[in-house]
């Protein structure tokens, strides 16, 4: 019968345990400080197009970081207060804001895994349920 | 290429000198990994920007470094902190953010870290030398480093700062690399009217338009009729970072890695270049302000960067004794402050008006007062960019003899427009 199922392969940049989670794939680059609230895990930044979304227990899938250094700072607050994403699939790899990530494994936080794989694949994931596993495979539910 | 660590680096990481340096030491390396680094490279000094307080967590992972007994192994400054230790100025700060704050600043500080707090450390006597490779935090500092200084970094940002600082080591690669500062993109400012570029406006307002254009990329500034001093390249570069995302330019016949054009561009074509026009400045000063047709002001804000001893002397001269009408928050740090109170000149100036902002500043703490449709002017590309979102007051921009003007009126005072 016809395949139900997408499984597609993403690089481990950060590893983490397997998650299931629905997407969230936003449109546009993100500043996490001053773009995301760490108090409420909200994309706080009033000029994006996806303003007011929660990007606690998604699985983020970001096109692209830009400004502050400050990023990986709101991050560790983020998985901190227990509001991180379930995963971030980034387009390519970004030290400042997986430093968020680093650190809170040392401070003995469960963390997010941290996914590197071609933006050019991210809007099939809208809204959908995805499970990946812990070598960065990514299986898209059927709906 | 994968990354290799040295046998002491890997003793390091494995806690062979304890748990802080091991700690730090596998956030380099981690970094170094993600980053496709080869190797680890020694640095000469460090500048530290995260002991600004975000929340809890980061003040958590400083005394995590202090508890595992960490030090820093070169020298390192800091950048600014949340509060004015000084007590020259006043925050808005809840008690429980004000005194998770303090702790962070007291664990940097113990973590064997210099109390400079401040954004121009390189005024406060830390500049690497020429070719020297460094690991710097805030977003001017690295910029002028790099760029005016020839000191080597990339742009560091929390946690991996104070990591590399504790390791004396920082990933080898990006700005690190010589080939990698080469100019691509020429930034021809032939056809400006030297009168311009010699007033004060003209190279945070070039800042502003060169980060915008450039991005990340490393360019050149080229065809000055008339050549920037210091504090107007610390002027350029804090523009150039908040709008764009530079860590290193070049001007020809000014930065010591331009001594002309040619070899700014390591003897290669360039990619682009881009013509300056002065429409282009003058639509790039429109933007700076982002209110327009007001009345009256609320505060005049200056010091992004900390201002210099310099600075301060033409801000005395400007205001030369007269009462202001709405407070000037004058932001700087110790080596200025220090020299201010023994000559008595503090003092003079709190009188006529001034607010003396000390260890941090007006757009990272809540020092300005809330007030519905306020606005604020600046001289400071930098505090122009931010201010908005950081403090909701609307900004106008202006010289700093507009500011000072403005400030004795109360409300806008423009002199003849120069661009």
């Amino acid at each position: 019968m016809t395949a139900t199922k997408t499984v597609l392969q993403a690089d481990v940049l950060v590893p983490g345990s397997a998650v299931r989670a629905e997407a969230l794939v936003l449109t546009a680059p993100i500043s996490f400080w001053g773009g995301v609230n760490p108090q409420t895990g909200l994309i706080a930044d009033v000029r994006h197009p996806q303003h007011g979304v929660s990007i606690s227990g998604r699985i983020l899938c970001l096109p692209g970081t830009i400004g502050s250094s400050s990023a990986a700072a709101v991050l560790l607050e983020l998985v901190y207060a227990g509001l991180a994403p379930a995963a971030i699939i980034l387009n390519e790899p970004d030290a400042i804001l997986l430093l968020g990530l680093i650190v809170a494994r040392e401070m003995g936080h469960a963390v997010p895994p941290g996914l590197c794989l071609d933006k050019e694949e991210f809007p099939r994931f809208a809204s959908r349920v995805l499970s990946i596993n812990a070598d960065g495979g990514i299986l898209i539910e059927a709906l | 290429m994968a990354l290799t660590l040295t046998e002491e680096e890997r003793a390091i990481a494995s806690g062979g000198t304890g748990e802080g340096a091991a700690m730090a030491m596998r956030i380099v390396a981690e970094t170094a990994r993600l980053m496709g680094a080869p190797r680890l490279l020694p640095i000469a000094s460090a500048h530290i920007d995260g002991a600004l307080y975000h929340g809890d967590s980061g003040t958590l992972f400083a005394e995590r470094l202090v508890e595992g007994g960490a030090r820093v192994t070169v020298r390192s400054t800091l950048n600014v902190g949340s509060i004015d230790l000084t007590g020259c100025s006043k925050n808005r700060l809840g008690d429980h953010e004000r005194a998770m704050a303090r702790r962070m600043m007291d664990a940097y500080r113990r973590l064997g870290c210099e109390p400079s707090w401040t954004c121009a450390p390189y005024q406060a006597g830390h500049r690497p030398a020429l070719g020297s490779d460094v690991a710097w935090g805030e977003s001017n500092a690295v910029v002028f480093c790099n760029s005016v200084l020839g000191g080597r970094t990339n742009r560091y940002g929390d946690f991996l700062d104070i990591a590399c600082a504790i390791a004396g080591k920082a990933p080898y690669y990006g700005l690190h690399r010589a080939e990698n500062r080469r100019a691509r993109i020429v930034f021809d400012i032939s056809a400006i009217d030297p009168a311009f570029l010699a007033s004060e406006v003209a190279w945070p307002i070039l800042g502003n338009l060169y980060g915008r254009l450039l991005g990340d990329a490393v360019g050149v500034v080229a065809g000055a009729a008339v050549h920037p001093d210091e504090d107007a390249l610390k002027a350029f570069g804090a523009a150039s970072a908040s709008s764009g995302a530079v860590g290193l330019f070049h001007v020809a016949g000014v930065t010591p890695e331009a001594p002309d054009l040619a070899t700014a561009l390591h003897h290669q074509e360039p990619e682009e270049i881009i013509r300056v026009t002065p429409e282009m400045l003058a639509e790039t000063r429109r933007r700076l302000s982002t209110v327009a047709d007001v009345s009256a002001i609320d505060a005049v804000a200056i010091g992004s960067p900390h201002l210099s001893i310099a600075e301060f002397d033409r801000l005395e001269a400007l205001i030369a004794g007269r009462r202001l009408r709405v407070p000037l928050y004058a932001c700087t740090g110790r080596h200025a402050l220090n020299l201010l109170d023994e000559a008595g000149r503090r003092r003079r100036l709190e009188d006529c008006g001034v607010i003396i902002v000390a260890d941090t500043c007006v757009v990272v703490t809540p020092i300005l007062p809330e007030k519905d449709g306020a606005v604020l002017m600046t001289n400071s590309g930098k505090f122009a960019h931010y201010a908005p979102g950081n403090t909701g007051y609307g900004v106008l921009y202006g010289s700093l003899a507009e500011c000072v003007e403005s400030a004795v009126a109360g409300r806008p005072v423009f002199v003849k427009e120069a661009a």
